[in-house]
Order: structure tokens, then sequence, then C-alpha cells
């Protein structure tokens, strides 16, 4: 048996490169263990491009009435709060932050508490041509609010939206992309928890050809308390992909992660990968992160990855599972020899599976369109 | 009054590599309303799948022969429209189906066997008196059909669904394998409820003789390599008992002819 001396020490996600400069990330592949499951090819460009200059239309914003305590504006790039929570950490990340032009940049005061869900809507400029974004949502201290984040229409984008929740803060955020079905997003969301801040993130993936997101989530402080969950239904041809990296690097803090997955069709592919790193120093952690799938039909492929990486023993709980189970002819018998219709079963199927993660989105007019949604698609992909 | 006419019925199983393997080589037999038959016979005669095809699983085709009920053809129905018609499989190994609660799934069976939903006002009555007839926690009517159930539960919930939906016609596949005494007692009462109150007609597949001592059939069919060899009344019951299935394989000298579902 040989030993390696000199061999280095394995590569851990804390040791990831970091960088705001597009140039310090090496060409894409493919090959690259975070990009081995994305299609390259299908992101229009986004994987090639070397010079970050929107070739396509901007994404406009949509925004409804705003309650008391929330404020919505472009900041320029000058902003000084614009990439303090988040360093890109991949080629097409780094892209799109030195690609953008404005920021959004979307805040709650101090210990507003708004009685209503601030409601902003991401309108897509076209599929053709590249654009860029970049959102900074900023809850301050003890503030409590409901953000609901949707994307619509169709576009090839890359984006970054950076999340600062303040001390005793609690924000609910639901991101929602339900894009045309031609639509390429490439996006990064950076959560940054204050002291004893806490998080409920729904994100819900629909439409799109290639929609692939990475979140990651790090504790500026101790008590913070993550609950990342994530709805997705990939139908003929979708490449859905969703990438967590929890990092906790703080002692005491918790988080959970729960994503679950439908698909259907010929092609349908959704990727989960759940990185959870817990490190020497953030003694007392709590984690669990899940990840279920339900194949509805052949053809269609989940491939589900739970890492946990932990640098002590002194932690509350730590646990990952994955689960992909299959809605067969043997289920369909089952149902359909009690009277149900094929296609009535399979929503059955459909809705009880998705049925508590919908639960966790608190405006019930968003909760009862998703669910309609999310049968629209059965039908249509089962047509 | 209902019949189902089952005429000449020869059916194979599809294997995975496309082939078909003949099963059942011409049953015929007839249930009516109010009557117990039971389809008696050994392992891999082919009493599953009379049970399975009659309800239209497609990993059988049909080869020949005829199956009505009240003169429609059943075999030319979906799954689904022969259980609306009023025909009812209690399966042998009923699956786990993820994600779906039983009190939801046994209101959506419910509303598509009467083509309305049941009233909200005595459901809720309905379905937990059905399972608490059937010695089941209605606690259960919150998981998910089927899921971690013990194999007495999944038997227990077959016939709370027998309950429920109220079919014209029943077949039940081996309920009776693997309950122990109280049990098999539990879930012959609740068909012989069902049957007193709705009149149904029955068909008892088993292998063993057991569960005759608490549902009374009025007619018994032995059945042995994927036919009906001898038929009679209960007495029939008691001479298997007592002589087994042995001198009819032999007569048929076709030993291990079907590997049944």
């Amino acid at each position: 048996m040989t030993t390696l001396a000199n061999s280095a020490p394995p590569k851990t996600k804390s040791q990831a490169l970091r960088s705001y400069d597009v140039a310090d990330f090496p060409a894409l592949t493919g090959l690259e263990e975070e990009w081995r499951f994305t299609p390259l090819k299908r992101l229009r460009g986004l994987a090639t491009e070397t010079v970050p200059a929107a070739t396509g239309a901007a994404p406009k914003y949509e925004l409804p009435t705003l309650p008391a305590g929330v404020t919505v504006t472009s900041v320029g790039r000058d902003d000084a709060r614009l990439g303090s929570v988040l360093t890109p950490f991949d080629r097409i990340s780094a892209l799109a932050y030195a690609g953008f032009e404005n920021a959004t940049l979307i805040k709650v005061a101090n210990e507003a508490t708004p009685a209503e869900p601030i409601q902003v809507r991401l309108v897509g400029g076209g599929a053709e041509g590249i654009a860029y974004g970049h959102t900074f949502v900023e809850i301050g201290a003890l503030a409590e609010a409901t953000l609901i984040l949707e994307h619509t229409g169709s576009a090839t984008l890359a984006d970054n939206v950076e999340i600062s929740v303040g001390s005793g803060a609690h924000l609910t955020l639901v991101t929602v992309a339900d894009w045309a079905r031609d639509a390429v997003q490439a996006q990064h969301l950076k959560f940054r928890l204050g002291r004893d801040a806490k998080v409920l993130h729904v994100q819900v993936s629909l439409g799109g050809d290639l929609v692939r997101q990475y979140t990651s989530v790090e504790y500026a402080d101790r008590g913070g308390d993550m609950s990342a969950y994530g709805l997705y239904f990939a139908t003929e041809g979708q490449h859905l992909e969703h990438r967590l990296l929890v990092d906790h690097a703080v002692p005491d803090c918790r988080s959970y992660v729960g994503y679950r997955g439908a698909l259907q069709g010929e092609q349908a592919h959704t990727v989960w990968v759940g990185d959870v790193l817990i490190r020497a120093e953030a003694t007392g952690t709590d984690t669990y992160e899940i990840n279920r799938n339900l194949l509805l039909s052949d053809g269609a492929r989940a491939d589900s990855v739970p890492n946990l990486e932990i640098e002590t023993g002194e932690v509350a709980g730590a646990g990952h599972a994955s689960a992909t189970g299959r809605f067969d002819d043997e289920h369909l018998f089952y149902l359909m020899a009690r009277g149900i219709p094929e296609d009535e079963a399979r929503k059955l199927v459909v809705r009880g599976f998705f049925a508590e993660l919908l639960a966790k989105i608190p405006v019930p007019e968003l909760h009862d369109r998703l669910g309609d949604v999310i049968e629209a698609r059965l039908q249509g992909a089962s047509a | 009054m209902s019949v189902l006419e089952i005429r000449d019925l020869q059916v194979s199983v599809k294997l995975p590599e496309g082939e078909l393997k003949p099963i059942l080589a011409g049953v015929t037999l007839t249930v009516r309303s109010g009557e117990t038959h039971a389809i008696m016979g050994p392992n891999g005669s082919g009493k599953s799948t009379l049970a399975y095809s009659i309800a239209g699983h497609p990993k059988y085709e049909i080869t020949g022969g005829t199956v009505t009920l009240d003169g429609q053809d059943v075999l030319a129905m979906t799954v689904d429209e022969r259980a609306r018609a009023g025909l009812f499989l209690a399966m042998q190994y009923p699956v786990e189906v993820p994600g779906v609660s039983v009190a939801n799934f046994l209101r959506t069976a419910k509303t598509a066997i009467d083509g309305e939903a049941p009233k909200l006002r005595t459901w809720g009555a309905d379905l937990k008196g059905a399972m608490e007839r059937l010695g089941m926690d209605p606690a259960f009517a919150q998981r998910n059909v089927n899921e971690g159930f013990s194999g007495g539960e999944k038997k227990r919930h077959e016939i709370v669904q027998l309950e429920l939906l109220k079919p014209k016609i029943a077949i039940l596949d081996e309920t009776d394998s693997g309950l122990d005494v109280d049990a098999l007692r539990v879930v012959s009462e609740g068909v012989n409820r069902v049957k007193e109150t709705t009149g149904i007609g029955t068909l008892l597949i088993t292998h063993y003789t057991r569960i005759l001592r608490y549902i009374k059939p009025d007619f018994v069919h032995v059945f042995v390599a994927g036919k009906i060899v001898e038929e009679g009344g209960p007495e029939l019951a008691e001479k298997l008992e007592a002589e087994g299935y042995e001198h009819y394989v032999a007569d048929v000298q076709q030993p291990g002819v079907a590997t049944a579902a």
C-alpha cells in the first residue's frame, strides 16, 4: 500500500474560488463538478460569453402599491451595499455581476411590519440576446415581512440576488420562476442572516427551458434560522436545476432544506444538489436537508445529491435524505380500480405530493394560483 | 339485481420480453347479486389472473371469451369505467400510493363512483364508522394510502373501501392471506355486512378453506391449471379441506402451468 505524503487535502466547499471578475474563472467545459449536470449548450451563450455587456432587453419590474415601510428603488453600481452579501463563486454569476447596469433595491425599514405581502414581478424582455440583473433585498433589524418575487415572460437572463436579513428580522420570501417555455435563467440567490434572524424561503420553479438556481446561505451571527423549501415540476424537455450551499460558520444556527420535485415527459430533467457545510467553529448547529422526487412517467430523470460536510462533532443535529419515487402502472391501476379516471389519479398524486410545500406559502391567492398552474401543466404534459 | 357473466375467458400474461404466456384456458362462471362464489385452487392455478383480468390490469391480455356486467361489455371498458360500472377488486397486495391521504383517496373514489361528491354532512361519519367497524384507527385517514400499513391493515383498508363504495359485484383476491384469526373475523364480518346491506354478489378467491367458516359460499368452484375443474355447493369446500387439491392437479397433468400475479 502506498501513501501519498504530499497529496493536497480534499478540496472543500469553503475553499471554492470567489471573485467579482469573470476572468478569474476558467472557461466552462461542462466537466466541472458544479456544471456536470447542466447542458451548457442550452444556456444560449451564457456559458461562453466573455464580455459582460447585455445584448438583450433588461427585465422590467412591476410593482403594486407598496405597503408602508417598504421602498423599491433603482440604484447604481456604485451603491456600497452591492456585493456586500454576495461574491460570485461561479463564472456565470460573475458575468452577471459585471454585466448589470442598475440594481433593484427592495428595502424594508427597521422594525417595519407591513401587513400585506410585498409583490414584485419581474417580466423578461425576450429570449433574444443576453440580459443581466441584480437585486438587493434589505430587511431591516426586527422587521417582519413577506416578499413575493415572481419571474414571468421570456428571457435569457443571468442574475444575482442578495438578501440581507437584519438582526431579529423575520422574512418570508417566495421566489417563483413561472417563465415562458423558452426562457433561460441562471440565478444566484445569496442570503445573509443577522443575529437571531429567521428566514422562510420557498423557491418555486415551473417554467423555462433551462432554469438553474443557486441558493447560498451564510450566518453573520448566532441564532440564525433558515428554512429553505423548494417545489419544482419539470415537463417534457425542461431542465430545472437547484443547488444549495448552507455554510454554517458560526455557532448555534439552524437550517432546514426541503425540496420536492415532480417530473413528467421525455427528457424532463431535474437536478438537486444540496451542500451543507458545518465548520469547526459552528458548534450547536442544527441542520437537516431532504430532497424528494416523483417520476410521473418514463423518460424523465431526477438527479439528487445531498452533501454534508462536518468539521465539528458538537452539533445539535445533522442529517440528510434523498428519495426518488415512481408513480407507475401499479399505482395508476390501484386508483383507477376505484373508479378514478387516469388524469384525476395523476392530479391526486401530484396535489398530495406538493400540498405540504404549497401550504408554506402564506399568500392564499398565490397558493391557489400555483396549485392551478401545476395541475394545468400536468394536463398539458399528458395531452 | 346484477349479473356478472364470464364466458370461456382466455387470458395470457404479457412477459417483459413481449411474449404472451397463456394462463386462463376458458373460464365460464356467472355471479349474481346476493350470491357468494368461492374460487379455490392451488397456488399458480390462475385464480389471481382471473381477478385482475376482470378488473382490467394492463399486464394481462384477453385472448378469447367475454365478460359482461348486466349485459355491458366489461372487456371494452377502461379500468376506471369497470369500477364505475360496479365492479370492485379487493387486492391481494394493495400498493402504497405516495402523497395521497386515505381520506382524500376515499373521497375522490366515492365521488368518481357516485358521479357526485358525497355529502359533507354525512361523509365524515360514514368514513369514520367504516374504519372503526373494520378495526382501523380513524387516524389512518390522514396517512398516505397503504404507506407503512401492515399486511392486515392493508386488507382492512380494502374492505373499508368495499363498504364505502358499494359495488354491485366484488372480487376478493385472497383477502384472507396473511391475516390472523382476529383480523380474518373482522374482515369477514365486514364482507358479510356489505352483503346484507347491499345484496352484493361476491367472487371469493382463496387457497384455504379457513375463510369459508366466516363467509358462507353458495357455490364452490375448484380452479386448476387455468380453468374450473369441479363445481358444487358448500360441501365441496369440506371435501377440499379433507382431501386437498392433489388429485385435481394429478388429473389435469399440467403441473406448474401458470405463475399467476
